[in-house]
């Protein structure tokens, strides 16, 4: 049996998606900018279109406010990049928090090396960004607020329309990663408040390769990628066109089937939270609750067993999740999101995010119930710091 | 990412649990790094009769404790204080860089166990060990 259980890293993508994208390798193959041939017009054309449709699905304004890029990471450094060099003049001051994506964080500590400041906001124990906490890093010198829309670790939804209120009361600029938000609760740009929003289509069954970035009107940004005078001249490059095709194809698909597919994905991933909490001891439920949570993410400790002996197990049972754990990334530290909910560090060693998606079904889930407890039990039964419980509690 | 032999070590590891009465218990690392490897020795005139090990770790780990286990199962003290990380690594057909360290614990691990061997017969034994559970990845330690 095989299982996807990760979708918050990435997810399939789907036929109808595959289709839209198929016409613009082979027969509308002009470039955009080529407009004194048909196929160059076509495209020009089809894009147009495709941008009105992404426009309409987040519910922007205007369709020149949708800038198509690369993916959401190159989306994210250039609404951090963009406007702190556009707004050097104003002030050299950004607030964001400690639980942000790295597309986000490592973008700051860029910036801190060409003299910016960063706030890097505390979060509560569920993940939660504190409106409260946003005013009261606020500045003469602020000129930018970035907050993710929901956390791709813990699923934990943030309240970006208090945030975005703030923001616009002390006239500063707002920018929310809405990666792992897109297609798994409702977004509209002007309900949310936002000045800018980044999304990339391969976390809601598009393709890999583009994202996109919206960016109010009005809002001075300057360029990440400098050449040709494509979108507006604010994003050099010749337009992937099926990959925007995909993009667009996958956002109307999302939009379409928004609440439907939203009910599905939280009953999947409530039956998977339960049955964990039932079948095994010492496990703590990390992020956000019920409607406060991505409807398709779970995220677990489990005491005293490591991250990715965990994964490597699962694998075995043909199980693909994820895990915060520092082995598993390489990196010297677990998770820096786990750390920041307050998590000491041998606890975070022992995550496991496990993210439903459109073609997880009951059974699949059961099957992770069938093999998770006696996996945990197994990687327990061989640690020396469960040993040492089991004596404890013998006492 | 992992060999065939570190996997197979990791799936089906020897000699994993404790020894009743050991008179050899080492253990290394630290839970804040992610690694704890503990190893139980019962050795009778210098010999290593039995060993087992519990580890607290990833893939690694359990699969160099599973090696480092086997490889001084039956040897003399002597010959075990002499096995090093890198012939650990050899044995298991390699391991990625960032997982040196792994090996590097299991190395300790089995010296710590007989050093406190050692201590219990009053044998006092000088330490050198190369890890100070810094919880970085050894990359500069071959």
């Amino acid at each position: 049996m095989s299982v996807y259980m990760d979708n918050n890293a990435t997810t399939y993508m789907k036929k109808e998606v595959l289709d839209a994208m198929l016409p613009y390798y082979t027969d509308i193959f002009g470039n955009a900018s080529s407009k004194f041939y048909k196929t160059g017009r076509d495209a020009e054309q089809a894009l147009y279109k495709l941008r009105e449709s992404v426009a309409k699905n987040i519910g922007a304004a205007h369709a020149n406010e949708i800038y198509f890029t690369g993916s959401g990471c190159e989306a994210d450094n250039w609404a951090l990049k963009g406007i702190a060099f556009a707004n050097k003049g104003k002030g050299n001051h950004i607030i964001t928090s400690k639980i942000e994506h790295h597309a986000i964080l490592h973008t700051c500590e860029y910036l801190e090396k060409h003299g910016f400041e960063v706030t890097y906001l505390d979060v509560d124990e569920y993940g939660v960004v504190k409106p409260e906490t946003v005013e009261n890093a606020i500045t003469e010198n602020t000129i930018l607020i970035s907050i993710m829309t929901a956390n791709n670790e813990i699923g934990t939804i943030e309240p970006i329309r208090e945030i975005s209120e703030i923001a616009k009361k002390h006239k500063i600029i707002f920018h929310t990663d809405a990666v792992q938000a897109i297609g798994h609760m409702p977004i509209n740009v002007q309900e949310l408040g936002v000045d800018m929003l980044s999304l990339s289509a391969h976390k809601f069954h598009g393709p890999k390769g583009v994202g996109m970035l919206y960016i109010r009107n009005g809002v001075k940004i300057d360029n990440l990628i400098h050449g040709g005078g494509q979108e507006r001249g604010k994003r050099a490059a010749t337009e992937n066109l099926a990959g925007i095709a995909g993009l667009a194809k996958a956002l109307e698909i999302a939009t379409d089937n928004l609440d439907e597919n939203i009910a599905k994905l939280t009953k999947l991933r409530d039956r998977l939270i339960k049955g964990i909490q039932e079948s095994i001891p010492y496990c703590r439920l990390n992020g956000a609750l019920g409607d406060k949570r991505l409807c398709n993410n779970a995220n677990f400790s489990f005491k005293y067993v490591e991250g990715e002996s965990i994964l490597m197990m699962l694998d075995m049972k043909g199980v693909a999740a994820s895990s915060g754990s520092a082995c598993a990334s390489g990196s010297l530290d677990p998770s820096h999101v786990l750390l920041a909910i307050g998590l000491p560090h041998e606890i975070a060693h022992g995550s496991l995010r496990l993210s439903v998606g459109d073609d997880t079904t009951e059974e699949d889930v059961d099957y992770v119930l069938e093999v998770l407890p006696p996996i945990i039990k197994r990687l327990r039964d061989m640690s020396p710091l469960y040993e040492d419980v089991l004596k404890g509690d013998n006492k | 990412m992992y060999s065939e032999k570190v996997m197979d070590h990791f799936s089906n590891p020897r000699n994993v649990g404790e020894i009743e009465n050991a008179n050899a218990v080492g253990q290394v690392g630290n839970a804040k790094c992610g690694d704890i490897m503990k190893i139980y020795m019962d050795i009778e005139d210098n010999v290593i009769k039995d060993v087992k090990f519990k580890t607290f770790g990833c893939g690694a780990a359990i699969a160099t404790s599973s090696m480092a286990t086997e490889m001084v199962k039956g040897k003399t003290v002597d010959e075990a204080l002499a096995l090093t990380n890198k012939a650990v690594m050899e044995a298991l057909d390699g391991l990625p860089p960032e997982k040196i360290h792994c090996s590097v614990l299991a190395e300790e691990a089995i010296q710590s166990a007989i050093e406190d061997y050692k201590k219990r017969q009053g044998i006092e034994l000088k330490s050198d060990n190369k890890c100070d559970f810094c919880c970085k990845k050894c990359h500069d330690i071959d």
